[in-house]
């Protein structure tokens, strides 16, 4: 074959394999949005963002999306608690205070943290967490919203401590050395000059742990309960808007019917959730990244 | 000066405080996997392997679920890996920078942020029904790829990157094509860092329990496929199916089914930091 036309031919073989992730996107958008007018036809957006009850399921149904919206913030909420905090000092530490050996070892240990499948930290925070907290707080649910949101933190973890300290990594030595040629001790370096300086990384990092949060399914599915409940008592059961849907796919819903739909709107408004969330990022990276050259 | 003690103690606290940080969560996964294995390991034997799941807890077996796994992950690797590593080349070696370019860049970043959930929709409404691929394997199997596109495209993208330049215009000079040199050069040089990527992209598909769930695999599933278009179950839905239940019998066997998801996450988990080591550790360009 003609070789030049073979390198035509190729390079549109790869161009169509890169297109794919594009296509994915369209899909994701196409189908949200075609299934969720069906729902949208019979529920307006004022009920759907006011009504305090979501029944679908039940003869008397409403659709307010609060309950629901709830029980995914306050799930988030405990996650960030724990993570935000925790990642941001292993970072933190791990580049000013640890040496070489101890990095080069623990950040691999680290990472399987995030690794360990999301259905086994269900059953953690569902048969060791829950038992746990049950000495502390005796009225807490079987099914609660505080155990499964602890659990959550842990798996953020890396999340947070490995990207902020690669934007702690990128903030150019003189600055640091400039510091301690004043007299700071480590920590005063830490949180006055270096945490400033790589604080758009950082950021960052809360910002996509936060999209995590939100998306994340098979924890509160299985520890936080199935039941939409308007409630900022973490001891009470509560059910999200992923593990909503997790309910209805398991039951045996008709297809087209509202309540099938119903998957497709709070799908919809997790996407744009955290669509938003990951572009503010992408924004921030871009504009508010400090250049040091 | 005192000011400058407390300042040193203060230094010092945080120190601690940042050891106690760094190991709190191992610590705590360890006791959690700890009382895993005594919960669940005298259920481990040869029956568990190879009974079907059945309503009585001690009869009740994996097989059907970790066949399900296997099925379904080789399925995932012949679909994403192709694709996966030739979008990577496209978008290092081939694209100009461009406006278009820049767009499709964002769109991956921003496709490795969708929860896996909405891929479980996707993937329901596009290969289970509009193509009407059904409950079936290759329908788990193309959403699964659609997942994991993005890890294994950015880790391919970022192993061509490491590859210095002057190999692929030495290559150049001697009269070789484009694709001559990327698939005599550049990939070849790559490979290690792709194989990586492709192997927690892998590890990861392997433990995804969500998006199945939405795509219709199944809980019970009472025999082992034949085919990619039988439906299936896998190993995390066994898990989470059993995890549901009250009864104390079917608890203990979650915690074996735990001991076998994990055994294989982090196996493969260990293949990829040690393929990252070596490869960082031999190629010295």
């Amino acid at each position: 074959m003609n070789i030049k036309l073979k390198e035509k031919f190729i390079k549109s073989l790869l161009a169509a394999a890169a297109l794919i992730t594009t296509l994915t996107t369209i899909g994701i958008i196409v189908v949200l949005f075609s299934q969720s007018w069906g729902f949208f036809h019979k529920v307006s957006l004022w009920e759907f963002f006011t009504e305090k009850e979501w029944t679908p399921l039940f003869t008397d149904k409403k659709y307010g999306i609060l309950p629901l919206l709830s029980g995914t913030i306050m799930t988030s909420l405990i996650a960030l608690c724990v993570a935000l905090p925790i990642g941001l000092t292993i970072a933190i530490y791990l580049s000013e205070y640890a040496n070489q050996k101890f990095r080069s070892i623990i950040k691999p240990l680290l990472e399987i943290l995030a690794a360990v499948p999301t259905v086994v930290y269900g059953f953690f925070a569902l048969t060791v967490v829950t038992p746990f907290l049950k000495g502390i707080f005796p009225q807490i649910a079987s099914f609660n919203g505080l155990s499964a949101g602890m659990v959550m933190g842990i798996m953020i973890i890396p999340m947070i401590s490995s990207l902020s300290e690669d934007a702690l990594y990128a903030v150019p030595k003189s600055l640091k050395e400039g510091s301690y040629a004043m007299g700071a001790t480590r920590f005063q370096t830490a949180f006055k000059v270096l945490v400033p300086a790589a604080s758009s990384g950082i950021i960052v990092s809360f910002i996509l742990a936060i999209s995590r949060a939100f998306g994340e399914t098979m924890i509160v599915a299985i520890a936080a309960g199935q039941q939409p409940n308007l409630t900022f008592n973490p001891l009470e059961t509560m059910e999200t808007i992923t593990s909503y849907i997790v309910q209805v796919s398991l039951g045996d819903v008709p297809h087209g019917s509202i309540e099938y739909n119903t998957i497709f709107a709070t799908a919809l408004f997790l996407f744009v959730f955290t669509f938003i969330l990951n572009n503010i990022s992408f924004f921030v990276i871009r504009k508010y990244q400090q250049k040091y050259e | 000066m005192n000011s400058n003690r407390k300042n040193k103690i203060i230094d010092k606290l945080f120190q601690y405080f940042g050891i106690f940080c760094t190991l709190i969560g191992l610590v705590l996964l360890a006791l959690f996997i700890g009382r895993i294995v005594m919960d669940g390991i005298s259920r481990i034997d040869i029956d568990f392997l190879t009974n079907l799941p059945s309503r009585k807890a001690d009869k009740a077996g994996i097989y059907t679920a970790w066949a399900g796994s296997v099925w379904l992950v080789i399925l995932t690797a012949i679909i994403s890996i192709p694709i996966g590593i030739a979008a990577g080349i496209y978008l290092e070696e081939y694209r100009k920078k461009n406006r278009l370019a820049n767009i499709l860049e964002i769109n991956i970043s921003n496709l490795a942020g969708v929860p896996s959930i909405i891929y479980g929709i996707l993937g329901l409404e596009i290969f289970a029904r509009t193509l009407h691929m059904g409950h079936s394997i290759l329908t788990g199997a193309c959403t699964l790829s659609l997942l994991i596109l993005p890890v294994i495209i950015v880790a391919t993208r970022e192993a061509l990157k490491a590859v210095p330049g002057t190999i692929r215009e030495a290559s150049f000079g001697m009269g070789a094509t484009k694709w001559q040199t990327t698939w005599y050069q550049t990939l070849p040089a790559a490979m290690g860092g792709i194989m990586t990527g492709i192997i927690l992209a892998l590890s990861r598909a392997i433990g995804e329990t969500a998006p199945l769930i939405v795509v219709g695999a199944l809980a019970y599933v009472a025999f082992v496929p034949h085919s990619i278009m039988d439906e299936f179950t896998v190993l995390p839905m066994q898990i989470f199916n059993w995890t549901s239940r009250p009864d104390a019998g079917f608890i203990r066997n979650a915690a074996a089914g735990i001991i076998i998801l994990l055994g294989i996450t982090f196996f493969l988990n260990g293949i990829a930091v040690y393929l990252r080591y070596r490869w960082q550790k031999k190629v010295k360009w």
